[in-house]
């Protein structure tokens, strides 16, 4: 799998260490209610399909990069780093 | 009571040589991490420009003045590497002493390239990775640096503590390269 | 049987060999399946299950039959196909899976046996009773069907892994892929050109075919010195493309050096290769299929392709009077060959009716062989054709039931192939591996002018994807025939045939799996084991799910192939973990301290991949534990140095450092004066603790955070994610420092004094209070002093650039020994900070709250931060939580066990009864018994309370007392000093 970070370019998956879906950028505020909280730190979707998901550069310039990708074709949609995107 | 001795990272590990390559530590002088404050990546370019004469380097990029060498070495950052920082940059840039943090060896000698393809998980080739290029990644298990600074020859750059193995690593490498003929 | 003149092998170098202990001789050149062949050797392998005497049936890497064991001792490898073995001088191979010998093997009572284990006779026979299977029917089956054998020795040969890219990747050297990588090499693409062969060529080097009127070799070898004078191509041959992965990724191994009698010296013996391709053209041939008939596994019956390789490649008669059986016209060429080179050809029987004429043989149109028989090797076939049977007397029977596409690598990402009916085939769709195109026989493209036409055209695709320009090129003539044929899979009629030959399955095995309903041609592989291992149906494949498709009333391609997976051939282990054994496995960090800890003689331990010392033996002491009470005496009554440069640290910069502070740990940061070091508590984002340290502030926007060795990557990585995910507004840096600075800590009463002795200025307790911070001048060198203390007693960390961590650590371990004191190590470390009550992992172990460990009171009320608003779930502070107590055993020679779990005093000790588990224990020097932490139901409220401690695994029970985990010194007036 290759994953092309927005400041490396395309690296091989080996580099990144993997977080899970981009869910994870949208902290809710404290009082946002328990279920909204549950969501955010316990449910997930598994689609069959395209997903947005969050990988840490790890093993590179340490970047947190949103990577869309289709998880049947496997096929890499679009890179974007996690400060661009949710700025 | 005496006096605090230096050593290096690689001291009493290289030089070495393979064939017809060889391995040596850097003595870089001093090393600086430079990160730009909030929205101040123009006013650090110009402030290194004008105290260095180097600007900040573009991503996978190397900036060079003389000794000194600005080496992009991750997201928000640049090392600054055989220069003392100029006070001028703390004013637009976060500078943290990174002098003592990394080994830094220079490989030297042709079949470089093919120590570091069975190293390193990114293209070195001189067609895709030409002399003054630099890449954040993998050495061995190793995070490190990777920089071309002549036709056959790299730094690599691996945390201190890591120098026995980096050296170990390029060593069976550059073993195995050099007995294939 | 070698005929003069004929063969690309090395006529004037001679090489000896051995196989089962006979020497023999062949050429440079050769395989040793071509120079077993050329010396009359047949018999060559038993099979898996049956012990079935077999020979030779291909020339490829396809063999199912012909594996052989190659060297001995840490050098031994088993399951070697003898048909890529390359010869070289002193090569010695043995067979397998036989005893005492490959002639009378004592097993083979297992093929008269045969009735019973039939398709799926594992699960029928050996059901019960149940407790034999593990200890009898396993070892059994085990010893009695297989293959090779490991020597259980080390390997003792150098493997490797490397990365390889380029703009284009042909796989497969034959006429497709030379043409291809030529069009594309010359069009001055980045082109990696790999063939499992030794030798450029592929089907080329074993047929007589012309290109341009030249021979086929001849033509090949042009080729590949056009290709050698380009810069932009590289070759790699003995190079076996075995699987395709995600985004244009190859797995790829090159046998290095298994062709040379030193195996390489030094040079490793295969490289496993990561091959990145932005396009790539499959040009991987095509294998022949056998036909299934009667006792068609007899040494002598091979592939007529085969035949005609070790005729036209290696100068070899695999026979003296040869039979060729097939249903296409392909298969007359072994006739004609043959023919040519002055071979007797027996008889050709071509089971169509209307099959083309061949002159100057015994033809029979419209025929079948049915049966073979001989001793250990064909002697003759059974040819049933209209009005009745002919025998006929043969040594060697060439058949060809047509050949299959290698698609494998086009099926490795899910596709399925589609069936042709005019080849009887299944093709690679297009598209099943983004970027990558089939071409030639692969491809279903059987002629030669086909695969020069399919391997051009693809490159030139190819190029156009890459955006770069490629002149039609000019094809060289070749021979354009049509492949015809009809479809033959098995010859019916009693006994058994042979679909799969390394597995040992048949006709029958496959007709029973239907008959049993096991009707999917994925169920009918498990069952029968069709298809499976190495061979992965290479052989095998059509023909048998031909055999279900008919069995179940069903076409072929409603019937469909099993799936095809990696790797393409068989690949060691060594080879995919190459370099990655002994100090290759995962680095080892090392402290500055680390050449005068070794000196010292301290045993080190693992923590993360830092090497740190359990403790310092001094001569006379015999067990570790005096070493360890006698450096908790250090720091307890004179002074102790320590190395914890392990410790992450981490600094922190910006106008928005200490927002980061307060939102990542649970207490305030911001309000920390400069020059003061507070402990921080940091929780995952579900209220759990994540990691626990110290963090300074060295000035009004700059902060150094300390963390536990073992979570500093995972305390960055959660750093960087709150200031690049989270909150990327803020001004804030992050750089790791752990490695800049080498750093002590210096505890116990005479600490002072002996930084005293080294620092510029000397330390007043005035400004130096504990949790205070600074820089200092260490004999001269700018370093940084924090009073903190992990031991409970007065302590500082000094810290100094690294590259002074060993001239400094030597110079405090001088001083400390001068003032009765020392070097300390983990384990009393350890146990000085278990006598003070502090965590580490061991408390903090991912599932305990900030409330567990009586920390609850540290999440601050006044703001937000990670952790806090989950960590308040009902759950996570009710009563009854496992909460941190100390425990001290009843009696004064009471064990305590980390691991055990806590019970109440008069209960039984089951899982129902639970009440809690003890983290950390130690002999603690200081109060002369052990100590322990533990976890305990509303633990807090059951101070003086005897539990009872259990360890199930060790079988000890001891009565404890539940106490304040804080045993020693409970005000700290000790550390405040």
């Amino acid at each position: 799998m290759r994953i092309t970070c927005p400041h490396c370019g395309e690296r091989d998956h080996r580099e990144f260490y993997y977080k899970g879906h981009a869910l994870a950028l949208e902290r809710p505020s404290p009082d946002a209610g328990e279920a909204a909280w549950d969501d955010y730190v316990h449910q997930r979707e598994n689609p069959a399909g395209v997903t947005r998901d969050l990988w840490y550069h790890e093993g590179g310039c340490g970047a947190w990069v949103v990577v869309s990708r289709n998880t049947l074709t496997h096929e890499v949609l679009g890179t974007q780093a996690a400060s661009e995107a949710r700025a | 009571m005496g006096n605090l001795v230096a050593k290096s990272p690689c001291k009493g590990l290289l030089p070495l040589s393979v064939g017809a390559m060889s391995a040596s530590e850097v003595e870089t002088g001093a090393m600086t991490m430079l990160s730009p404050r909030k929205g101040q990546d123009g006013a650090l370019d110009e402030a290194m420009r004008a105290v260095h004469g180097l600007g900040y380097p573009a991503p996978s990029g190397v900036e060079s003045a003389g000794e000194a060498r600005a080496i992009w070495f991750g997201h928000s950052s640049v090392l600054l590497v055989g220069a003392e920082p100029g006070q001028r940059l703390e004013e637009h840039g976060v500078l943290v002493d990174q002098s003592d943090a990394w080994a830094v060896v220079r490989l030297d000698g042709p079949g470089a390239e093919d120590v570091l393809a069975r190293l390193v998980p990114v293209d070195v080739r001189l067609c895709a990775f030409p002399v003054g290029s630099t890449a954040r990644s993998k050495i061995g298990h190793m995070s490190g640096s990777v920089t071309r600074v002549g036709e056959a020859s790299f730094w690599l750059m691996v945390f201190r503590s890591m120098a026995e193995t980096l050296v170990h690593d390029l060593k069976s490498a550059m073993e195995a390269v050099a007995a294939r003929g | 049987m070698r005929i003069e003149g004929k063969g690309l092998i090395a006529r004037d170098h001679r090489v000896s060999f051995t196989f089962d202990g006979v020497r023999y001789s062949g050429f440079q050149g050769d395989t040793l399946a071509s120079a077993l062949l050329a010396n009359g050797v047949r018999l060559v392998a038993r099979s898996f299950k049956y012990h079935r005497p077999r020979g030779i049936l291909t020339a490829g890497s396809e063999e199912p039959n012909a594996l052989v064991t190659i060297g001995t001792g840490g050098r031994q490898d088993p399951n070697v196909r003898a048909t890529v073995q390359e010869l070289y001088d002193g090569l010695e191979a043995r067979s397998q899976n036989r005893w005492p010998s490959l002639n009378h093997d004592l097993l083979s009572v297992n093929d008269l046996a045969a009735p019973f284990f039939g398709a799926g006779f594992y699960y029928k026979t050996f059901m019960w009773p149940r407790a034999f299977w593990e200890k009898l029917y396993e070892p059994m089956i085990r010893k009695a069907a297989g293959l090779g054998a490991l020597s259980g020795e080390d390997n003792a040969d150098r493997y490797e892994r490397a990365f390889a890219f380029c703009d284009l990747l042909v796989i497969g050297a034959g006429p497709a892929g030379l043409m291809a990588a030529l069009v594309a090499g010359r069009a001055g693409a980045d082109v990696i050109l790999a063939d499992e062969d030794a030798r450029i060529g592929g089907r080329l080097l074993a047929e007589t075919y012309e290109i341009d009127g030249k021979p086929g070799h001849v033509w090949a070898e042009e080729v590949l010195a056009e290709l050698r004078a380009m810069d932009n191509v590289r070759l790699m041959t003995r190079t076996t493309v075995a699987g395709a992965y995600d985004h244009g990724t190859f797995a790829a191994l090159e046998r290095v050096s298994h062709h040379r009698a030193d195996r390489g010296a030094g040079a490793p013996l295969e490289c496993f290769w990561r091959i990145v391709a932005r396009r790539s053209v499959l040009a991987a041939g095509a294998l022949e299929r056998p036909v299934a008939f009667r006792d068609n596994d007899r040494p002598g019956i091979m592939t007529a392709g085969a035949v005609r390789a070790y005729l036209n490649r290696w100068g070899v008669a695999p026979g003296k009077a040869v039979t060729v059986f097939g249903n296409n016209d392909d298969a007359h060429r072994t006739a004609r060959d043959l023919m040519a080179a002055g071979v007797h050809v027996a008889g050709l029987i071509d089971s169509r009716h209307d099959a083309p004429e061949v002159q100057g043989v015994h033809m029979i149109r419209g025929g079948q062989v049915c049966g073979s028989t001989g001793r250990r090797s064909l002697e003759a076939i059974t040819v049933r054709r209209a009005g009745g049977e002919e025998r006929i007397q043969t040594d060697c029977l060439a058949m060809s039931g047509g050949w299959n596409p290698s698609v494998h690598l086009t099926c490795h990402m899910n596709g399925r192939p589609a069936w042709r009916r005019d080849i009887a085939s299944f093709v690679p769709v297009a598209g099943a591996i983004p970027g990558l195109r089939a071409a030639g026989a692969c491809n279903g493209a059987f002629s030669t002018a086909g695969c020069l036409r399919e391997g051009a055209a693809a490159a030139v695709e190819a190029l156009e994807d890459l955006g770069l320009k490629a002149s039609e090129p000019t094809l060289p003539a070749a021979d354009d025939t049509p492949y015809a044929l009809e479809p033959l899979w098995a010859v019916p009629g009693k006994g058994r045939a042979w679909l799969d030959f390394q597995n040992d399955v048949t006709v029958k095995d496959v007709k029973q799996a239907a008959v049993e309903n096991f009707r999917s041609v994925e169920h009918m592989k498990r069952y029968t084991t069709q298809g499976m291992a190495t061979d992965q149906g290479k052989n095998s494949n059509v023909a048998a799910l031909a055999v279900l498709a008919d069995a179940t009333g069903r076409g072929i391609p409603e019937t469909g192939t099993t799936t095809f997976r990696p790797p393409y051939s068989p690949i060691a282990i060594a080879a995919l973990g190459a370099g990655a054994e002994g100090k290759g496995f995962q680095p080892q960090r090392f402290t500055t301290s680390h050449a005068a800890t070794v000196a010292r003689g301290a045993p080190l331990i693992e923590a993360g991949l830092w090497y740190r010392p359990s403790y310092f033996p001094k001569p006379g002491e015999t067990d570790w534990r005096q070493s360890c009470d006698r450096e908790v005496g250090y720091v307890r009554n004179a002074v102790g140095v320590a190395d914890v440069s392990t410790l992450g640290k981490i600094d922190i910069q910006g106008a928005d450092a200490a927002k980061l502070l307060d939102f990542v740990y649970t207490n305030m940061f911001s309000t920390l004066k400069v020059g003061r070091v507070r402990y921080g508590l940091m929780l995952r984002e579900d209220g759990h603790v994540m990691d626990d340290g110290t963090t300074a502030r060295l000035g009004e926007d700059h902060y150094v955070m300390t963390t536990t060795t073992a979570a500093a990557g995972e305390v960055m990585k959660h750093l960087e994610f709150a200031t690049q995910g989270l909150h990327p507004e803020w001004d804030v840096s992050l750089c790791s420092v752990t490695e800049h600075w080498a750093q002590f800590a210096v505890a116990g009463p005479k600490a002072r004094e002996v930084l005293n002795g080294l620092l510029d200025t000397p330390l007043d307790p005035q400004d130096w209070p504990f949790m205070s911070c600074g820089a200092v001048s260490v004999l001269g060198v700018a370093g940084r002093l924090f009073r903190i203390s992990f031991s409970g007693e007065e302590g500082y960390e000094i810290a100094v650039p690294a590259r002074y961590g060993a001239s400094l650590f030597d110079i405090l371990v001088k001083r400390a020994e001068g003032l009765g004191g020392g070097p300390y190590g983990m384990e009393a470390l350890n146990v000085l900070r278990i006598e003070k009550g502090f965590i580490t992992h061991s408390e903090i172990h991912g599932r305990t709250t900030a409330y567990d460990i009586g920390m609850g009171g540290m999440v601050s009320a006044r703001k937000d931060c990670i952790g806090k608003t989950m960590s308040q779930r009902p759950g996570l502070e009710e009563p009854g939580r496992e909460c941190l107590v100390g425990l001290k055993p009843v009696g004064p020679d009471g064990r305590l066990l980390a691991g055990a779990h806590l019970y109440r005093k008069e209960a039984e000790a089951k899982r129902t009864n639970d009440q809690g588990y003890v983290t950390s224990v130690c002999h603690s020097p200081t109060l002369g018994h052990m100590i322990g932490l533990a976890f305990l139901a509303d633990g807090p409220e059951r101070h003086g309370e005897i539990v009872k401690m259990v360890d199930g695994l060790r079988g000890v029970t001891t009565l404890c007392e539940v106490v304040n985990p804080v045993f020693f010194d409970a005000d700290g007036g000790r550390m405040r000093g």
